[in-house]
């Protein structure tokens, strides 16, 4: 067999059933056992899947905004990878989700037919970076840092289900941060501009920050019952590794007040930025627009 | 050859849809085959959170039993424990190779507690599999799917694909 050929069965017979991507998906979660923890209230687990199903589907969705607009070929793989990590690991939360709230709603449901309040996306996710890479890569490292810290201790939950997304999530978090991490590094370090560059880009999304530690009701029941974990116990760590890249970098944290919230309520209660309304929009309107279309 | 044996062999021997010169049994995510009250259970497991293959997987997985007379076919998902490079076998790792792809190097379990940041990409020495070179450095950590990263050979040259450890 040639050098030449890693791939040549792909195309031999029926190109369909070798073609990865020539079928549709279905659930996500098919084939895994997945009994509800009896100590657990469900409608709780579901609204605590969403939380972290929406962090990753939107962040997913605003990586993939980049996709043949990256400064570089490596770069536009390197993100929609990412993305693709993200969606994943909200696929399999949002069916967890859909399952304990048992009202009969798929993961496609959730992600196509749910209305901007009824997700609990943290703010930072859905901040749109536009065609700023820096400030997309500062939003990455912040993000990743935050899921990684989560996502190492929820290995532990006492939802299987979660406890298995989260270990295998950690894998691929790993990967995120370090990418976001080396970026800032030769950003920061790199020339005045491009360290003025990576200065605004953590400029804008500094004050999201502050959200990621607010413990929602939610989180605080389900972290008593070991579902969950308290948001601010992840405090010290994150905060441990941003100054170990920033100063890496030579750069300091912005000065940046938290982004005011709306009688104490933010994205985990609904309540959300503009920008997530034109996201929603751009994702949701081809599923809305001819329900139960495939392709 | 017993039920069991039959299947699992037609099990094992089903290639994984994006690196078909692998089968699921080298990849190492065919968990365990069963025949329980003459249905057969095939367990496996993704390699990645948003692996599209995972489906493609199933579906071969039945096309091939069913072609080998098993319609009664039950394919589980675990995704406990999380999927490793580690579980590709010396067979799929030398198939890689001799496709031209590096195989990944063996990692060992992951140790508790916080994950350690890499400001560097670790210096890893994957030997060129075209040329046997060790001199070899990573132009992007990602590549054409989601299992591969992209490196080039300083001796012959060459660009080429890794799997990365995970």
């Amino acid at each position: 067999m040639s050098f030449d050929n890693a791939y040549e069965s792909l195309l031999e017979g029926d190109q369909d059933a070798h073609w990865a991507f020539g079928t549709g998906f279905h659930e996500s979660l098919a084939g895994v056992d997945r009994a509800l923890p009896s100590t657990v209230d469900t409608a709780e687990l579901a609204a605590y899947c969403l939380m972290l199903g929406d962090d990753a589907l939107i962040l997913s969705q605003r990586l993939a905004q980049w996709c043949s607009r990256a400064p570089e070929l490596e770069e536009d793989v390197a993100l929609a990878n990412i993305a693709l990590d993200l969606l994943g690991q909200a696929r399999l939360l949002l069916a967890r989700a859909g399952e304990a709230e048992g009202r009969g709603r798929d993961e496609d449901a959730l992600a196509y037919l749910r209305d901007e309040g009824e997700f609990r996306n943290v703010h930072l996710v859905e901040a749109d970076c536009g065609d700023d890479f820096a400030a997309t890569i500062a939003q990455l490292l912040v993000f990743s840092t935050y899921r990684l810290a989560l996502f190492t201790r929820l290995a532990g939950s006492a939802d299987p289900v979660v406890a298995a997304i989260a270990a295998k999530g950690v894998k691929e978090l790993a990967y995120h941060r370090d990418h976001a991490a080396q970026w800032v590094l030769r950003l920061g370090d790199g020339t005045d501009y491009s360290r003025e560059r990576m200065l605004a880009g953590l400029a804008r999304v500094w004050p999201f920050v502050e959200e990621l530690f607010a413990p929602h009701r939610i989180e605080l029941g389900l972290a008593e019952a070991g579902v969950a974990v308290d948001p601010a116990e992840l405090r010290s760590e994150v905060d441990g590794v941003l100054d170990t890249v920033l100063s890496a970098a030579g750069l300091t944290r912005p000065e940046a007040r938290p982004l005011a919230t709306v009688a104490g309520r933010a994205g985990r209660d609904g309540v959300h930025t503009e920008a997530m309304g034109y996201l929603l929009a751009e994702m949701q309107h081809i599923a809305r627009s001819l329900p139960g279309a495939v392709w | 050859m017993g039920v069991l044996d039959e299947v699992r062999e037609v099990a094992e021997q089903v290639a994984d849809p994006e690196l078909p010169v692998l089968t699921l049994a080298d990849l190492g995510v065919l968990r365990d085959v069963a025949v329980r009250d003459g249905r057969v259970v095939v367990t496996i497991t993704p390699t990645y959170s948003g692996c599209p293959a995972v489906e493609e997987m199933r579906a071969d997985l039945r096309a091939r039993l069913a072609e080998a007379g098993h319609h009664d076919v039950e394919v589980r998902t675990v995704l406990h424990p999380a999927w490793t490079t580690d579980w590709i076998t010396d067979r799929g790792r030398r198939r890689l190779a001799e496709y031209g792809i590096a195989p990944p190097s063996r990692i060992g379990p992951r140790a508790a507690g916080p994950v350690p940041l890499n400001l560097t990409p670790p210096s890893r020495r994957v030997p060129c599999p075209r040329c046997g070179s060790p001199r070899t450095e990573e132009l992007s950590h990602f590549g054409s799917t989601a299992c591969k990263a992209l490196r080039r050979c300083a001796d012959c040259r060459e660009p080429f694909e890794h799997l990365k450890e995970i």
